[in-house]
């Protein structure tokens, strides 16, 4: 397994190199590149720019310039905001917590109900609820996850009164069952395309693992329904879905932005957005760089779980 | 004479897998009700426009925020009092058109990335596989903003930035696809008859793999209607007065509590297209599996 284990830490090392570059390539694309935020400045002619360039190491090759930031980069240093100039990973690390709070919830709740519907869908396969289910996870992933927001902001917030509309507390309450209260919406609206997915893969790996040999036997051996179910058809079918996990990792970062956007969730989609607006371009950066390292550490994670979980892979 | 029929009759064979194909696809009902969608919307978007009593950008000052079916508005007015419906319609055919082009041009682009990375496999394969696991790495949304925001946006930038964040799971299909091919007789045979390599790859592999092309491309329609509408609604997209499906939600959750319409209508239209298309793909997915036929 120490093997294996290496082998994947090698190949995300590998990646992360390489997401670096393209990192670096878009950083390049800004208009006027990082200088961008100087020549915007009033009264600034050019020979003060070439400076500037100059001072920032500008003029030189490209892949000179790109080591020196891939390695400030290792080094912890990514840049300073354009907004309040506090280090990127300082202004990033305040709204993190925000952003995995809502995207942990959502996860879990996207799970259970995946889960429940898969493995319901496979034991009853082309029943209505199958049937149902299936063209239910086409139509919600076909939703547009903002307008999913809207909708359900309308109806339980403006309609009938029942959720906040937005934020992740109400200023002079703070409360765990606030906190709580807040989190409803935007994580079951995150979970709906996460359910989808997570629900036609379950039901697949259940189908899988229902044919194999071992559950005749355990069947045979005179297991009840239930521990048949769980202890078996169950465990072995959530194995492939760790590694699911860790690859729709992007997907749930991706859908979280447009979720906080949309309810005003102070996390890294909302920081994200304000720094466009502002053409924060280190924060944009920084934010880019990050959510890539998260995906390659997530999808690192979810490998190591299923060496652990799986004998096959722990042993061969 | 001979030679000429001989090149125009197309194989037999072919003749009838291409038949069972469209039976299988006729026999999807969810894929039928999907490509009906489609149509309904396509022509909608090109005709309706000149049905309707109003221009997209007819400016009804006395009429603004009208709600649907009350007035001359058939689905209301915008805050600027502009009909609804005009506005969907427009709004549909650069939506369609973005979604459409985006994905031909990354479905061009990553067959090409797959087909070459699946043919010469080794380190070649090895290099550009990593590239496209590296970009997939990037939550797609974050990267297409990124580049929107980086880049002046103009329609046909933002088909070209869509198309180059969902480009990654075409070239892996075809790379596993073509992977499998390669090691086929008929490319044995190609190779000893001594065809150039990009003859074996483009008129021996490609055609070959057409299939799960098509499903991916067909999947990828969906997604980029639904990207567009994500950076238009953030306003990185289609710019305003251009109007889109995505750009149309723009305003809408200011007025969410006074005018739900804004934000109902276009949402319904989205979700209706993407819908479209993902059943389309799914009836395709299904038809061109041999195997559906067992079960």
């Amino acid at each position: 397994m120490v093997r294996f284990l290496l082998g994947r830490l090698w190949q995300s090392l590998v990646l992360l190199v390489i997401v670096s570059v393209i990192g670096f390539f878009v950083l390049n694309l800004a208009p006027g590149g990082p200088l961008s935020q100087f020549a915007l400045t009033p009264g600034m002619s050019d020979a003060q720019l070439a400076r500037i360039a100059h001072q920032m190491g500008l003029d030189r090759p490209l892949p000179v310039q790109y080591w020196e930031w891939f390695t400030r980069l290792l080094q912890g240093d990514w840049g300073r905001s354009y907004r309040d100039n506090q280090p990127v990973l300082t202004v990033i690390w305040s709204h993190l917590l925000a952003t995995l709070l809502l995207m942990g919830t959502s996860t879990v709740i996207s799970v259970l109900i995946g889960t429940w519907v898969g493995v319901l869908g496979a034991l009853r396969r082309y029943s209505v609820f199958d049937y149902a289910a299936t063209v239910g996870a086409m139509v919600a992933l076909s939703i547009p996850t903002f307008w999913f927001g809207l909708i359900a902001i309308y109806l339980f917030s403006l309609r009938l009164g029942w959720l906040p509309a937005g934020n992740m507390y109400t200023i002079g309450d703070g409360s765990l069952l606030d906190y709580a209260v807040h989190l409803i919406m935007p994580s079951v609206v995150l979970a709906l395309v996460n359910v989808a997915v997570w629900s036609r893969y379950m039901r697949t790996a259940v189908l899988d693992v229902m044919t194999q040999d071992f559950i005749r036997t355990a069947k045979a051996k005179g297991l009840t329904r239930t521990a048949v179910l769980t202890r078996h058809i169950l465990r072995n079918a959530l194995v492939p879905m760790v590694t699911l996990l860790g690859l729709q990792l992007p997907t749930i970062l991706g859908g979280a932005l447009v979720t906080e956007t949309v309810f005003t969730w102070p996390g890294m989609g909302r920081l994200f957005l304000d720094s466009l607006g502002y053409s924060d371009y280190p924060v944009v950066m920084g934010l880019l760089m990050l959510s890539a390292i998260l995906v390659l550490i997530g999808n690192l994670l979810a490998d190591i779980v299923v060496a652990v979980i799986d004998p096959r892979i722990r042993l061969g | 004479m001979t030679e000429m029929t001989f090149q125009t009759d197309p194989a037999p064979t072919e003749r009838w897998w291409q038949r069972r194909v469209v039976k299988r696809f006729l026999r999807h009902r969810l894929a039928l009700l999907g490509l009906a969608i489609i149509v309904v919307m396509v022509l909608a978007c090109l005709v309706g426009p000149h049905l309707l009593p109003f221009d997209d950008l007819y400016i009804d000052l006395r009429a603004r925020f009208s709600p649907p079916f009350t007035g001359a508005h058939l689905l209301g007015t915008d805050p600027l009092g502009r009909d609804v419906a005009a506005r969907l319609f427009m709004a549909g055919r650069i939506s369609l058109l973005v979604g459409f082009a985006a994905m031909l041009i990354s479905t061009v682009f990553g067959s090409l990335i797959g087909v070459v990375a699946g043919y010469y496999g080794g380190k070649v394969g090895a290099v550009l596989m990593r590239f496209v696991d590296a970009v997939l790495s990037f939550p797609q949304i974050f990267l297409l903003l990124a580049l929107a925001a980086f880049i002046k946006p103009s329609p046909i930038m933002i088909t070209v930035i869509i198309a180059a964040t969902s480009w990654m799971e075409i070239a892996r299909i075809v790379e596993a696809e073509i992977k499998s091919l390669r090691e086929r007789d008929f490319i044995l045979a190609a190779r000893t008859l001594g065809l150039p390599n990009a003859q074996i790859m483009f008129r021996e592999l490609l055609p070959n793999a057409i299939g799960p092309i098509i499903v991916a491309a067909t999947l990828t329609v969906a997604r980029a209607i639904l990207l567009e509408a994500y950076v238009s609604f953030l306003g990185y997209g289609i710019q305003p007065p251009l109007p889109s499906w995505g750009n149309m939600l723009n305003g809408a959750q200011q007025y969410l509590d006074s005018a739900p319409w804004l934000a109902i209508v276009p949402g319904v239209a989205i979700t209706l297209a993407v819908t479209g298309f993902n059943f389309v793909g799914d009836g395709l997915r299904d038809a061109l599996d041999a195997r559906s036929d067992l079960t």
